[in-house]
């Protein structure tokens, strides 16, 4: 008993040698710990940093742009002509461009992409979920311009052969194409929101004589509920700021209409188009550009102020 | 040996005979369960279980961890084919209709055999929608008689009391031994006529656990009552009629003093006398 203690003993003591040992030559390490948060928080400040800059810059284009153009005509002008002679500069059409297209998208994501969740959470098993989420991902990983491509030689076509009176350029088919392109964010997101709602719930309303679809939609997706919504609403920012599907599919027209078959344009698709073609720098189409990407900038940023207050305001405690 | 348990025996069948004792006489069962077997993938989960549960009786079932109890209690309402591997055979009669056919519609079991869980699980809703989701998902649309349903299964549930001014408030609000009465309060609200309830004390304290076995005694007044216990002193104390599990089978079924007095198994009588389990 004795000797078993002893040797206990100096095991101990080996190993506070070992320790003090080891402390001597930690001078370096010590100086590496005190320096690595400071390296790191200089790491993190470079996306707020950049983020500050945006909207410096684009700030003070815009403000410049308000010199020239009254800030009551650019929010409810319903004419923009850039290049004309006696050009204006209403953003209207822009917005309506912008927010039409969103709505089909939606239209289209919203209902698909919740079907999609609730399939995939509360009907497939696991080796359909295992095949078909991957799936899906690649159908998020499909680059915005072959959806554009797609739209503009494939959807439009088969559009207008049911309704012949469809323009060549048009809101509809992007739209559309913008909604299949934002299914699996809703669905997957939506997904695991309804994942992560506990079993013994399911249970607790099967055991009372629910039907599996009523699981579903009265106690899965209400519980899930904040989290659905964060999904739709991060879709639709998502909407507004797509730019490839519609320049390529809706063409350049700034209409000011609710008329679906007609070509519209969308905030993005004005910025790509006006930079793209030749706005000297210091021009008033310049300025419009940072203009009305302030506006875009502000949109998505309500957006996504949306989302956080709707998924805090949703949420249902369990 | 035989001299002292012989009166004993007559004693007992007198009594059983006294009509008093015996108020609907011959009890009559809810559940009769002939020859069940139930295989999880592989495992062998139940082997020829027989088992009659009777009318407004509180039936305990009593074993060691594994012994299939669970799985038994969730086979009276199919709840245990949420597990995908899951198989049986033999047969399970619900006042008569056999309810492990494919063609038994499951919701209409479920509908009239309540089920209270281990853990309490309220749905992430207020009070009052947790209690009228029930009626809710068979029809019931009405305001009037939801208000109605919603006070008198609270009041079943004797919790009434202590959430009647909260009704809106979430349930996840509540301590969980007022959760796991919220829980028998939803159960009751579609007025099943048994009651199963997979160890309902587990998870709560001394005071929710007595505060509930009151409730569960009130209870038996309407209701039949199958609980699944780790406790034998709980068995002991409220049920009518006690099944020890083992390995999947049945040792011993048989009323509850006598379970508890004078098991004719001796491995009854070595879980309850605590030797193992």
């Amino acid at each position: 008993m004795a000797s078993n203690s002893k040797i206990d003993d100096q095991d101990d003591l080996k190993i506070q040698e070992m320790i003090a040992q080891k402390k001597n030559g930690r001078n370096l390490s010590r100086f590496t710990e005190r320096i690595i948060p400071v390296l790191l928080f200089l790491i993190a400040s470079v996306s707020i940093l950049t983020t500050i800059g945006i909207i410096y810059t684009l700030l003070t284009e815009t403000i410049e742009f308000f010199k020239r153009v009254p800030i009551a005509d650019f929010f409810t002008g319903t004419i923009l002509k850039p290049l004309s002679q006696n050009p204006e500069f209403g953003v209207l059409p822009l917005i309506n461009g912008t927010i039409i297209s969103s709505v089909i998208a939606m239209l289209v994501a919203g209902p698909i992409g919740i079907m999609t969740a609730v399939y995939l959470s509360e009907y497939a098993s696991d080796r359909i979920r295992r095949t078909l989420k991957p799936l899906l991902e690649i159908l998020a990983g499909i680059p915005t311009i072959v959806y554009g491509f797609f739209a503009f030689t494939f959807v439009t076509p088969i559009i207008r052969e049911i309704f012949p009176t469809v323009e060549a350029t048009n809101i509809l088919s992007p739209g559309l194409v913008m909604g299949v392109m934002i299914i699996p964010m809703i669905a997957s997101l939506s997904e695991d929101a309804m994942t992560s709602v506990p079993n013994s719930m399911r249970e607790g309303a099967l055991a009372l004589g629910a039907t599996k679809l009523e699981v579903a939609f009265r106690v899965v997706i209400p519980a899930a509920l904040s989290g659905i919504i964060a999904s739709f609403v991060l879709g639709v920012s998502r909407a507004i700021g797509e730019t490839m599907i519609v320049t390529i599919a809706s063409g350049s027209s700034k209409n000011f209409t609710f008329d679906i078959t007609q070509s519209m344009q969308t905030m993005t698709a004005y910025i790509v188009e006006v930079s793209g073609g030749e706005a000297p720098a210091g021009s008033t189409i310049y300025y419009s550009l940072y203009a009305v990407a302030f506006t875009l900038f502000i949109f998505t940023l309500l957006m996504n102020l949306l989302a956080r207050y709707v998924s805090r305001k949703f949420r249902e405690e369990y | 040996m035989s001299t002292l348990t012989k009166p004993k025996f007559d004693e007992e069948l007198t009594i059983s005979n006294d009509p008093r004792n015996n108020k609907d006489t011959p009890k009559t069962t809810v559940y009769d369960t002939k020859d069940l077997n139930l295989w999880y993938g592989d495992t062998h989960a139940l082997k020829d279980i027989n088992l009659s549960i009777y009318e407004k009786e509180v039936t305990a079932i009593i074993g060691p961890s594994g012994c299939g109890k669970s799985t038994y209690l969730k086979t009276l309402n199919r709840m245990v084919e949420l597990v995908p591997s899951v198989r049986t055979s033999g047969m399970i009669t619900y006042k008569g209709k056999s309810i492990l056919d494919k063609s038994f519609k499951v919701e209409d079991l479920r509908t009239k055999v309540g089920m209270v869980f281990q853990k309490p699980n309220p749905f992430p809703k207020s009070i009052y929608d947790n209690i009228a989701y029930g009626p809710k998902i068979h029809g019931i649309r009405n305001k009037k008689t939801l208000d109605e349903i919603v006070e008198k299964s609270l009041r079943g549930a004797s919790i009434w009391d202590e959430v009647k001014d909260r009704l809106k408030e979430n349930a996840y609000g509540l301590s969980g031994g007022q959760q796991q009465r919220i829980c028998i309060a939803r159960c009751l609200a579609i007025e099943p006529d048994v009651i199963l309830m997979d160890e309902p004390t587990s998870a709560l304290d001394p005071k929710s656990t007595l505060r509930v076995e009151e409730l569960i005694h009130e209870l038996k007044k309407e209701y039949s009552i199958i609980i699944v216990t780790h406790n034998m002193q709980q068995a002991a104390r409220i049920s009518d009629r006690t099944a020890f599990f083992l390995n999947g089978e049945v040792i011993e079924f048989d009323e509850t003093d006598k379970i508890f007095t004078t098991p004719t198994d001796s491995r009854t009588e070595d879980y309850i006398s605590g030797r193992f389990g």
